[in-house]
Formats: C-alpha cells, structure tokens, sequence
C-alpha cells in the first residue's frame, strides 16, 4: 500500500515508521527538514521537504491514485485543504485530517471527511477515566474512520 | 446587504471602507489584536477581534444573517476553510474567497466557494495578453464563474487557420463573437476565415472550455508530449 503523510510531528513520524514497519511504501512531507529529525535514521520511507497543501508539491510526493492519505500538520486548516486535494484532485482512496478544533471536525465529518479530533479524543478519554459519560461527538468523529476505513486498512495491511 | 469580511489585511480593510462608502452593512473580523485595534481606530465597532475560521466567533459576529461572506486573508487554507462553513454551517448564500496560489482557484470553485478572486490570476491574464500562449486567455467572469469570456490566439499550428467560423463545430455553450486582427477589432460573421494572428474572443461555459481550446488553438505542447 503507497501512504502519503503531510505533517512530520509526533504523529506523522510515529504512524510513518509503523507503516514502513509493516511494509509498506510511505513518503512523508514536512515544510521544515529539520522536523525529520524526528524520523528514525534508517527509516526506509522517503521524505519530502515542502508545502503539503501545495498541489504541485504532493503530485511530485506521488499523491496521484495513492491509497492512503493523513494530513496531520498543526494547523487545521491546512489539514483540511490537503485532505481535499488528496480526495478530490489526486483520487487519494482513504484520506483522513487531523482537526483538532472540535466545531471544525464536526463540520468536516458531516461533509463527508473522515476527521479525527484530538480534543474531542481527550476530553472523551479524561471523562471516562474520571467515570463519567463519554462524549458522543468525539465517539462519532473516530467511529467514521473506523466503520468506514479503519477495517480496510488493516485488512490492507 | 449584510457583508461580512475576513481578514483585515489591505485587501480586507480597503475592501471594508469601500464597502461602507456604499451603504452597505458590514463587519471585519481580524484574529490579530493588534491588527483589529489599528483597523477599528478608523472603522469603529464594526471590526471584531475573533477568529473567522471558528464556528462559534463566526455565529457570534453574525453569519447565520449574512448574504456574502468574503475571506480575505492571507492564507488560502483559511479563506477556504471560512468559506466552507460560511456555506455548509450558517447557509450563506454566497462566499467570496482570496487565492494566492492560482491552481487552487479551480479546485475552491469545486470545493463550493462561489467567487474566487487572485491577484495572482490576474497579474498573470495581465502579462500573458502581451505574449504569445498556447492556452486560453481567461478575461472575464460571469453567472459566479460559469461563463467566462476568453481569448485563443490563432497560431499557424492551429486547427482553425483557414476555416471559416461557420465550419467550425462548436461546442454548445460556446459563442465566438469578435476577434481582434491588426490591431482592428471585427465581429465574425459566417463567411470570417480565421488566420494565424487573430485573438478571437468567445464566450464559453467553463465546462466547455478544453473542447474550445483544442478548436482554436489545438493540443497543448505539454498534453502533446504526454500523449
């Protein structure tokens, strides 16, 4: 499976070693190249340096007919703009974007965008550690990307 | 009419005074404090200092009762994201989004967002009129960007050299009306035969527009190679 992941942080380098790991064929683009640092030295993947909301510059990273895309940069709004070129300009197959505005990543969902929100995450994960209920938003956020892709990947995989 | 604009750059805040300066009712929502305080010393209380990408500050400046909502900013992302929620979120019936980067204009337009304005687009129609192209040249917009008036410069590669306009097969949506030769401006009747120099102007729906191209002007040397 070819990935293509937008954003370099923790996240970006953690979910890119894993899918190297497990054998897969991942390009990974950050605008700081120092941000690679975060990479592993022998990670086996490749790592593009620019601009992931730039279309020319996730055509050169490969985006085209790629099987999987996560846009997960610090800012939402970029994250929702690659998502969208991902999906709709380069036919990306299974695109997910890291919201972390809960507003933002409810909005996004009801348009058909698999999103997931680390805010509503942790607030669902504090409130059930503290035995309270837990949030249905941040339920229906993550259950999109489960129902819709999560098995597929992992089958994929 | 009830505007609400996003971003108060320059763009955002000569937009604002001009908008005022025609009755209408505005407001200008700018993130930056300090950037909010300057603008709103000479606009006054209709500047508001909140974040137009997020819900809750776009509800309280009033998106729910705009009729346009136009983003502004400097950044593409966030003039998308504004217009999409403007769109999806308050029901706005109109949203006018900034691009700096001219390849996302298209892609904004597909995306939802009604008009798409570049500085960049422009700057390039501008500059790419004086010299020979091997695409259309995109002069005007109408009905938000569904018909546009473009310009084909007839080279001597072009199929259309030495046909008359009524041979040539037209798509619908597709009216060619005039064309500049020598400096001269002409109306082309049936009988008008189309020589290397002439720039003919059409009218054409944007989703007709590859099929005038290759009429007119022919196959891109770039699709040509792929090809």
């Amino acid at each position: 499976m070819r990935a293509i992941i937008v954003g370099c942080g923790r996240t970006g380098a953690g979910i890119a070693e894993a899918l190297v790991g497990s054998g897969h064929e991942v390009t990974i683009i950050d605008v700081s190249s120092t941000a690679f640092r975060r990479l592993r030295p022998d990670f086996a993947g490749s790592a593009i340096r620019g601009d992931g909301t730039d279309g020319d510059v996730l055509r050169r990273a490969g985006a085209q007919g790629a099987d999987l895309f996560f846009a997960l940069t610090e800012g939402d709004n970029r994250n929702v703009l690659a998502a969208q070129l991902a999906r709709d300009v380069f036919a990306v197959k299974r695109v997910v974007a890291k919201i972390n505005d809960p507003v933002r990543a409810e909005a996004y969902t009801s348009l058909g965008l698999n999103c997931i929100c680390r805010t509503a995450m942790m607030v669902d994960a504090l409130k059930r550690f503290l035995g309270m209920e837990g949030d249905p938003h941040a339920q229906r956020v993550w259950e999109t990307i489960g129902e819709r892709d999560k098995a597929k990947v992992t089958e994929a995989s | 009419m009830f505007i609400m604009v996003v971003g108060a750059g320059r763009v955002g805040y000569y937009l604002t005074k001009e908008l005022l300066a025609s009755g209408h009712e505005v407001v200008l929502i700018e993130k930056d404090p300090g950037r909010a305080a300057q603008v709103s010393a000479d606009l006054g209380s209709i500047v508001i200092n909140r974040d137009g990408c997020e819900g809750r500050d776009l509800e309280s400046a009033g998106a729910n009762r705009a009729d346009i909502v136009v983003a502004v900013t400097g950044d593409d992302e966030d003039n998308l994201v504004i217009c999409q929620m403007a769109k999806h979120h308050f029901n706005v019936p109109r949203t006018i989004a900034r691009v700096d980067n001219p390849k996302n204009g298209e892609l904004f337009r597909e995306l939802g967002v009604s008009d798409v304005i570049s500085a960049t687009r422009n700057a390039l129609a501008a500059i790419e009129q004086d010299i020979p192209v091997h695409e259309l040249l995109h002069l005007a917009q109408l009905q938000h960007g569904d018909i546009e008036v473009v310009e084909a410069q007839i080279t001597e590669d072009s199929p259309a050299v030495g046909q008359f306009a009524r041979q040539l097969s037209l798509p619908d949506g597709c009216i060619i009306f005039a064309l500049i030769r020598n400096d001269v401006l002409e109306v082309i009747r049936s009988d008008t035969m189309l020589q290397p120099g002439d720039k003919v102007v059409a009218l054409s729906r944007t989703d007709t527009q590859d099929d005038v191209q290759r009429l007119l002007i022919g196959e891109s040397p770039v699709e040509a190679v792929e090809a």
